[in-house]
């Protein structure tokens, strides 16, 4: 077990952040050359001003015509995002691992706030989990790969959870865990997990095509 | 904009022609080398970003009138439409039957007005209507087009106007509209091929066609402004564009091209546009982009921003304002793709007694259901187009119970895709441009 448990917590976790930062670098560097090499029109357009009108106003809970039409939904995936991003990050016990093999640390959320925030994040996946099931503008386009990319998404925080808690198999929890966590980092860039970076500059454009050329909102 | 179709109150099993001949004549190896094609050479990071960012939430579903009318059937959902058509197509690297492209291009002609409503929409902003109009571009290169559309590229292509419209008939018109008009205002010009003049006033093909009150009317108001305008005598006059809809990007830069030519030869300061969008639509924003041009290499004004310049600076003496109380539908390719939600406003509210708002209004508004080409896909489809707009009936039936007795419509496909609804659905309200409100009311001589 305690094999395993260095496996992915060393080589494992070196060849995920690897694969997840040169991932994103990839695709980045990727889209822009694409762009640069077939519709370079795109930077004709880009303006900086309503690139951040149109992103303010998508991450602004309710600052959108679409939020405000969809109270629930709105309220859920901004926590759930939210809860996503911040608790790994700032979760106790990851910044210790931090510290322990880099000698670097921060600012840490309370075990209690992480805690209900690993809960918002496999509530928010039961949410959608149950909006592709029974929504029928989105059951129709559900795929196998949206239902795997929400178990990537979900499996961290449920393991976590768990492993946490020590309800039960501590130690497979954490290795599960760990793994988990890997899968999910290594997944973004590859899946349509990447809309975590693709979001960004589609909005921009669009934004700017809204403000520049066609001078109305697209919020 | 099309020929104002008959009544139609059954729904009779059409077949368009140049879906069934188009996709006969195609091989799977044909179709695959022609996605693949299109795909690799004329699509980039745009389309692959648009299609890997997408996470199927189905929250552009409420924008679509076609989702809306249709009982929230989600085959009429604007990501809907898109599973149905790009994504097969990507996911089977084209390998996929005539019979899926005919029907992709029925979706992508016919179900879908390119409105971009959906894209005010989309959490991430991405750009339904150009994957929409990227599978017309396929089935173009495949030949299965509806006919009637194609037919009006047919035109574009042959005589430069969407009408086919000769030669002499165009300055025949003109003379014409010119004679009658002078019986009303003595001394009454409609310039021809005045160089150097600071406005080339264009229209669509529809107006000299059968339409010609509107350019009498225009000439009037030119008139009555002293304005310094000029008509072209020869090609290029006409500024309307399907092929920009069928997906034929080649003969809309010759239209585009030959319009901007044509004002260029004239020297005009700017080029003045009658009361049409989706014409807007392809000298602002589309053909200007194929031919080079980042923005219209002449100032393109839309009529709306026309008017409202003459009204602010009391340009049109007015005798008294329009009585009847007139609700604005605001047209997509000019409001929501040109930002003129406020000056339409303004014209509306010199020009009219009583404004009443509709709702959805402004960028937000909901689509006529004609635009985008659907309506010039022609009478196969007009009980479809019109079913699917239930919403737009709601919404003028809404207007109306609230006092508005006159939609005032900016917009040649707009007009007619109303008149289409409100005849179906039994809605008592006369339609207007805001042409024909100036012209009835403004001072003539005695």
């Amino acid at each position: 077990m305690h094999d395993i448990y260095s496996f992915v917590s060393g080589p494992l976790a070196w060849v995920a952040f690897i694969a997840f930062f040169a991932g994103i670098m990839y695709r980045l560097i990727d889209m822009i050359v694409q762009v640069i090499k077939k519709e370079p029109f795109i930077f004709t357009y880009m303006s900086l001003k309503y690139s951040l009108r149109s992103i303010i106003h998508w991450i602004t809970p309710f600052g959108t015509l679409n939020w405000r039409r969809n109270p629930i939904l709105t309220i859920v995936t901004f926590a759930f995002h939210i809860s996503l991003i911040l608790s790994p990050i700032f979760l106790l016990s990851h910044v210790t691992l931090w510290d322990e093999a880099w000698n670097i640390s921060w600012w840490t959320l309370p075990d209690g706030v992480a805690d209900i925030m690993a809960l918002i994040v496999i509530a928010g996946s039961l949410f959608f989990l149950i909006r592709r099931l029974t929504q029928r503008e989105v059951k129709f386009v559900t795929s196998t790969s949206d239902y795997v990319i929400l178990a990537i998404v979900a499996a961290p925080f449920v393991t976590g959870f768990l492993a946490y808690h020590q309800f039960f198999g501590y130690p497979i929890f954490v290795i599960l865990h760990i793994l988990a966590g890997e899968i999910m980092l290594v997944a973004i860039p590859f899946t349509r997990l990447s809309h975590m970076i693709f979001s960004l500059f589609t909005r921009a454009y669009m934004g700017s095509e809204f403000g520049v050329i066609r001078k109305s909102k697209d919020y | 904009m099309a020929e104002p179709a008959k009544k139609q109150e059954q729904e009779v099993k059409m077949t368009d022609e140049g879906l069934e001949v188009g996709a006969s004549r195609l091989t799977e190896d044909k179709i695959e080398k022609v996605i693949n094609q299109v795909l690799k050479a004329e699509t980039g990071a745009r389309l692959k970003t648009y299609v890997d960012t997408c996470v199927h939430c189905g929250l552009c579903s409420e924008a679509c009138h076609f989702y809306m009318s249709n009982d929230k059937d989600p085959k009429w959902s604007p990501v809907g439409k898109v599973k149905q058509t790009i994504w097969e197509m990507i996911n089977k690297k084209g390998k996929v039957t005539p019979e899926f492209i005919k029907r992709a291009s029925e979706i992508a002609s016919t179900e879908c007005n390119l409105c971009r409503r959906c894209l005010q929409f989309c959490p991430f902003g991405i750009d339904i209507a150009y994957l929409i109009a990227t599978v017309r571009r396929i089935c173009h290169k495949l030949g299965v087009t509806p006919r009637y559309i194609q037919d009006t590229a047919h035109s574009h292509s042959v005589t430069m106007n969407q009408m086919w419209v000769k030669g002499d008939e165009w300055p025949d018109t003109l003379q014409w509209q010119e004679e009658e008009a002078r019986g009303e205002f003595p001394g009454l010009r409609i310039p021809l091929e005045k160089e150097g003049a600071d406005v080339m006033y264009s229209v669509i093909a529809p107006e000299p066609k059968f339409q010609a009150q509107l350019i009498y009317q225009a000439a009037a108001i030119m008139n009555v402004a002293g304005v310094d305008w000029t008509m072209p005598a020869d090609m290029g006059w006409d500024n309307s564009d399907m092929a920009m809809f069928t997906g034929d990007n080649e003969i809309m830069g010759r239209v585009k091209r030959a319009h901007f030519e044509t004002a260029a030869r004239l020297r005009v300061k700017r080029i003045v546009m009658g009361e049409c969008g989706h014409a807007f639509r392809s000298v602002y924003d589309t053909g200007n982009r194929w031919l080079g041009w980042s923005r219209p290499a002449i100032p393109i004004v839309h009529a709306i921003d026309f008017y409202y310049e003459l009204l602010r600076d009391n340009k049109i003496p007015i005798k008294e304002k329009f009585k009847d109380p007139v609700t604005l539908h605001d047209p997509c390719n000019v409001i929501r793709g040109g930002g003129l939600m406020e000056k339409s406003r303004f014209v509306a509210n010199a020009l009219c007694e009583t404004v009443v708002e509709m709702h959805p209004n402004r960028e937000y508004n909901y689509c006529c259901a004609a635009g985008g080409g659907v309506i010039n896909c022609g009478p196969p489809y007009k009980l479809k187009r019109v079913k699917g707009n239930r919403v737009k009936a709601e919404q003028l039936m809404d207007a109306r119970a609230r006092g508005a007795k006159v939609i005032i419509s900016p917009c040649h496909n707009c007009h007619s895709g109303l008149k289409d609804i409100k005849n179906y659905y039994d809605i008592h309200m006369d339609i207007k441009f805001f042409g024909d409100i100036i012209y009835k009311i403004m001072e003539k001589p005695e």
